[in-house]
């Protein structure tokens, strides 16, 4: 049915989306790579130079790039144990009939919809305050010491805020995949005497199994850009407690004004998160043929 | 489901469904009912729930600082232009993709989509320079353009598979009866594609709108928008509870409840398809 005429009509209406989509990534992509091959530090104009691979020799041998990278993997993968094991829980409750489904249902997906910044100040201060806060209350009614959340554990404490963010993404994505479960099997599961435990693991795990996938793969995506919520709250630290590979490459530019170094930990992350997306887009390529 | 449900089961899972429920909403719940309190009020322990002395002072102290206004206009501003703007670029290459398509159209796709993978850290250093050289700095102009090459994607993708929905029949019974090409955008397939339009508009304006890597790190605070704004609140000096709530319900507010009325759509949008 595509005439050349339509067709020509077709690319030129595509045409301003992909242009600038692709000035939008490539300029500052390459740009990032020169820059990384330089000494460049904005306090010191007139010094640049090339230097090869020194900003990443200095980058990846830095100390705080293994505390960043391993602080990177926690708080990612604490985030998706959560939210995954979670969002199947709380899926599988609220596919269940009950008396005001549809609200509770509103009120499970609410945290999405709230800034970053206000959840991180809501939670430090509101919440996880070590004298005012309302688990310090909880704990004293019940006779225990309040923990101080941001001094012993700042890592655990942002895990938990980011955690109540995503739950509700990982538990409506998990929902709609269970919803198109056919009821009919696991009628026909139950009849032929499959317990609750095995009809979830047989039937309910494998019809989910894609949805868990594109939960895990899109929020890591997600999750290894967390800065907000680090900014507010931490800054990075105690230390480097809390200083993930996006809050070190910030730190570096925009605190310390080392272009160079910077480019070149930026260089790092897009190839991390180019690991993830690799995968994530094969995924997501094949149900694009069906 | 033939599957009989006992009520005793019923209200074991209303019990339970809705204590899971009140839980994740607690905070949400926590910082409205705060910003109602006096900043006393606010820290006092044992914790006051409901019946302490309302007030709206807080409501009045946040909006009679004198840029809240400002950042309430930058918010929207960046959103709803961002997303327009998103829209005018991403509905008819979407319309192209969807109607004619070819061989290349799937690589285009994923490309698009590949671009979202990026880590925003991986392009800030150059982006900030060319912020800073070009003036665009802590402007709105700047802060609409990155968000709407940030959220491009994910409009031409929503959008795309709305499209593939609309029969092609249809547009070629309209070509048959010599409609031209204007003519079948305008009065064949827009009506068709204006409810997936309008929710790809509704959920683009909440991200844009809780975006806070770029508008946190390009602006300062002539275009600051809300998220910036609430940010300021971290310094320890502007600690105030009742304040910070008042301000953060105002900013969440409006949001939530067009999240509300698109929370079928979130699924689609953000899982790019490949969960309905």
């Amino acid at each position: 049915m595509a005439t050349l005429q339509t067709r020509a009509t077709a690319r030129f209406m595509m045409s301003p989306a992909v242009i600038l989509l692709f000035l939008w990534m490539i300029v500052p992509l390459v740009m990032t790579l020169y820059f990384s091959f330089l000494r460049y530090n904005l306090l010191m104009p007139g010094t640049e130079e090339f230097i090869g691979f020194l900003n990443y020799q200095y980058f990846l041998t830095d100390p705080s790039f293994f505390t960043a990278l391993a602080n990177t993997l926690t708080l990612v993968g604490g985030t998706l144990l959560i939210t995954v094991i979670g969002g199947i829980l709380l899926a599988l409750v609220l596919d269940q009939p009950f008396f005001g489904q549809g609200i509770v249902r509103l009120l499970v997906i609410a945290p999405f919809f709230v800034m970053p910044t206000v959840s991180a100040l809501v939670w430090k201060n509101m919440l996880m305050h070590p004298v005012n806060g309302l688990f310090a209350w909880i704990a004293r009614s019940f006779g225990l010491q309040p923990i101080d959340w941001f001094a012993e554990l700042p890592l655990f404490s942002i895990i938990l805020i980011v955690a109540w963010q995503w739950l509700p993404f990982a538990t409506l994505i998990l929902l709609t995949a269970l919803q198109s479960l056919d009821g009919e099997q696991i009628e026909a599961a139950e009849m032929d005497g499959a317990g609750a435990l095995s009809r979830f693991f047989y039937l309910v795990l494998p019809h989910m199994s894609r949805a868990i996938t594109v939960v895990i793969l899109i929020q890591t995506i997600f999750l290894l850009s967390v800065f907000a919520e680090i900014l507010v709250t931490t800054n990075g630290g105690p230390g480097i407690q809390t200083t993930n590979i996006t809050y070190l490459i910030y730190a570096q530019a925009l605190l310390q004004f080392d272009v160079g170094g910077a480019s070149a930990g930026g260089i790092v992350a897009v190839v991390l998160a180019n690991i993830v997306a690799f995968f994530l887009i094969r995924l997501i390529g094949k149900n694009l043929e069906r | 489901m033939a599957r009989t449900i006992t009520t005793r089961r019923k209200m074991t899972f209303t019990i339970l469904g809705w204590a899971i429920g009140f839980l994740i909403f607690f905070p949400i719940l926590w910082t409205f009912l705060t910003s109602f309190k006096t900043e006393g009020t606010a820290v006092a322990t044992p914790p006051q729930f409901l019946f302490f002395d309302w007030t709206l002072e807080n409501y009045r102290e946040v909006q009679s600082r004198s840029d809240y206004m400002k950042h309430v206009t930058n918010s929207i501003v960046i959103s709803v232009g961002s997303t327009l703007i998103g829209l005018a670029l991403a509905i008819p290459a979407a319309w192209a993709m969807a109607f004619s398509p070819t061989k290349r159209t799937k690589d285009v796709l994923m490309w698009m989509l590949s671009t979202k993978m990026m880590p925003p850290v991986g392009v800030l250093v150059p982006l900030y320079l060319i912020f800073r050289d070009w003036g665009l700095l802590d402007t709105r102009i700047g802060l609409v353009g990155v968000l709407t090459m940030i959220n491009l994607p994910i409009i031409v993708w929503m959008l795309y598979t709305y499209f593939k929905e609309i029969p092609g029949e249809i547009l070629e019974a309209a070509r048959m009866d010599g409609a031209s090409l204007m003519k079948e955008i305008v009065y064949v397939l827009t009506p068709m594609a204006v409810p997936g339009i309008a929710s790809t508009m509704l959920l683009n304006i909440i991200l844009a709108w809780n975006e806070a890597f770029w508008t946190l790190n390009l602006s300062a605070s002539n275009a600051a928008p809300l998220t910036a704004f609430i940010a300021s609140y971290s310094s320890p000096e502007g600690l105030f509870w009742a304040k910070l709530s008042a301000a953060s319900t105002m900013a969440i507010a409006p949001i939530l409840i067009m999240g509300w009325f698109s929370q079928k759509q979130l699924v689609r949008g953000l899982t790019f398809g490949a969960v309905k």
